[in-house]
């Protein structure tokens, strides 16, 4: 016995105003609207496993520019500092500002690769039809959801320091290639997020 | 826009023997379930998986609107005031939000510099004003024409509204500065913290069932 899911009963559910529509079959194949809203129904997203994959393979791609590149560079009279993005973190290490290089680190290193990593088991785990940890998965499902904004963390840092510290001064800061290479990573991962279907998750979940 | 006109509306589920009772999906594990009667402030979570249904928040809408009101203000302000300036040597350099932009745009990466203009200008300013759209007629009786799609673009936009990691980005940017000139907050900060704040409680407030059963009370009335 499985549970009472809108899908195997025949409804959908809106997913901008919520309300549940009753699914005729002979509706197969054209596009349904809610009758409130007029929303486009759809009882699962149409080719998330598809999509959700190509977004994680394009942002796993730009992930490597984005961390081998510079994303600022910052030139003095007497030096030129070209930044990594680990490299800014370590600055803030060695400066002694230790909570906002583990923040800094946390948002641009930890969590896109998390994500990353994340999307890609959850996507596989629903590819393959497991059943296994549902909660587990749809817990960590949100809390990718919950984090995946925190990586435009270091954007908008660099594009802060990068009006600050003019010519006028004695230094100048530049954003570099890796920033767009990053903010790419930010979007794409964020956008496989949003493709992933979650309901996959339970479509194979049994009754106990 | 196309297959919208094309589409053919479904009917609506029948009402079970108890006409008061509703049945909703889990928007995320797709469960069908009652809804259930909610002490103010109390939160329905699916039974399954536990995940966020509806919130019952007493005079939602309008409380919803006030804070978006004070969001517009604020990202007025926000957008027009300097936000941080750095002293170095009695020359004193300050950028506003738009400046930084702009002066991405001109020297380094355009993408990025949309990318910022995005979640940070463009993103909070769509919101504000189609949650404006949506209750300030609300709130006299009316029905914005075109309700539905402006609440589709809200829900659209809202993921990628970043005001509030805006907020620690003027703050590691602070610090990384401060170890050679001396750096001061200016108003557009305090804009944005307010701003933040404003964004965060009027979702928090906005009601949605609410503002479905307005729309499906004025269907009925005409």
């Amino acid at each position: 016995m499985s549970y009472a899911t809108a899908k195997n009963q025949g409804y959908i559910a809106c997913p901008s105003c919520g309300l549940l529509c009753q699914h005729a079959a002979l509706n197969e194949g054209a596009t349904l609207l809610c009758p409130r809203c007029h929303a486009t129904l759809h009882s699962r997203k149409p080719h998330s496993i598809g999509k959700t994959w190509a977004f994680l393979a394009a942002a796993a791609l730009l992930y490597i520019p984005a961390n081998v590149l510079p994303i600022m560079d910052a030139r003095s009279l007497k030096e030129a500092q070209v930044d990594t993005i680990m490299s800014g973190i370590e600055y803030l290490w060695k400066t002694g500002s230790w909570g906002l290089a583990a923040i800094v680190f946390i948002a641009s290193i930890v969590v896109p690769c998390f994500k990353l990593i994340a999307l890609s088991l959850l996507n596989w785990s629903v590819q393959r039809k497991s059943a296994r940890w549902p909660m587990l998965r749809i817990r960590l499902y949100r809390f990718v959801e919950l984090i995946g904004r925190w990586s435009m963390l270091d954007i908008f840092v660099v594009a802060l320091l990068v009006a600050l510290v003019q010519l006028r001064m004695f230094a100048v800061v530049r954003a570099g290639p890796a920033a767009a290479a990053f903010g790419a990573v930010v979007v794409l991962t964020m956008l496989a997020a949003h493709s992933f279907e979650p309901r996959l998750i339970w479509d194979n979940v049994e009754d106990e | 826009m196309n297959s919208e006109m094309k589409g053919t509306s479904l009917p609506p589920a029948p009402a079970t023997a108890n006409v008061t009772q509703v049945v909703i999906a889990c928007p995320e594990c797709d469960l069908l379930q009652t809804e259930v009667v909610l002490a103010p402030y109390a939160t329905a979570r699916c039974s399954r998986c536990s995940a966020f249904l509806y919130r019952n928040v007493p005079h939602g809408l309008e409380r919803a609107l006030v804070c978006t009101i004070t969001g517009c203000f604020c990202f007025f302000l926000a957008n027009v005031f300097p936000l941080i300036s750095l002293e170095l040597q009695k020359t004193i350099n300050a950028t506003s939000l738009l400046g930084a932009i702009k002066f991405l745009f001109e020297q380094d990466l355009p993408a990025v510099a949309a990318l910022v203009f995005v979640c940070l200008v463009l993103v909070p300013l769509v919101e504000m004003s189609a949650l404006l759209y949506i209750l300030l007629p609300l709130r006299f009786g009316r029905l914005a024409p075109g309700l539905p799609i402006v609440f589709r673009i809200v829900q659209w936009v809202r993921p990628w509204s970043m005001v509030e990691v805006f907020m620690l980005g003027v703050l590691v940017s602070a610090v990384r500065v401060s170890s050679f000139a001396s750096v001061e907050a200016g108003v557009a900060v305090w804009s944005f913290a307010v701003l933040m704040l404003s964004i965060i409680a009027s979702a928090w407030f906005f009601n949605e069932r609410e503002l479905w059963e307005c729309v499906q009370a004025h269907a009925k009335k005409s």
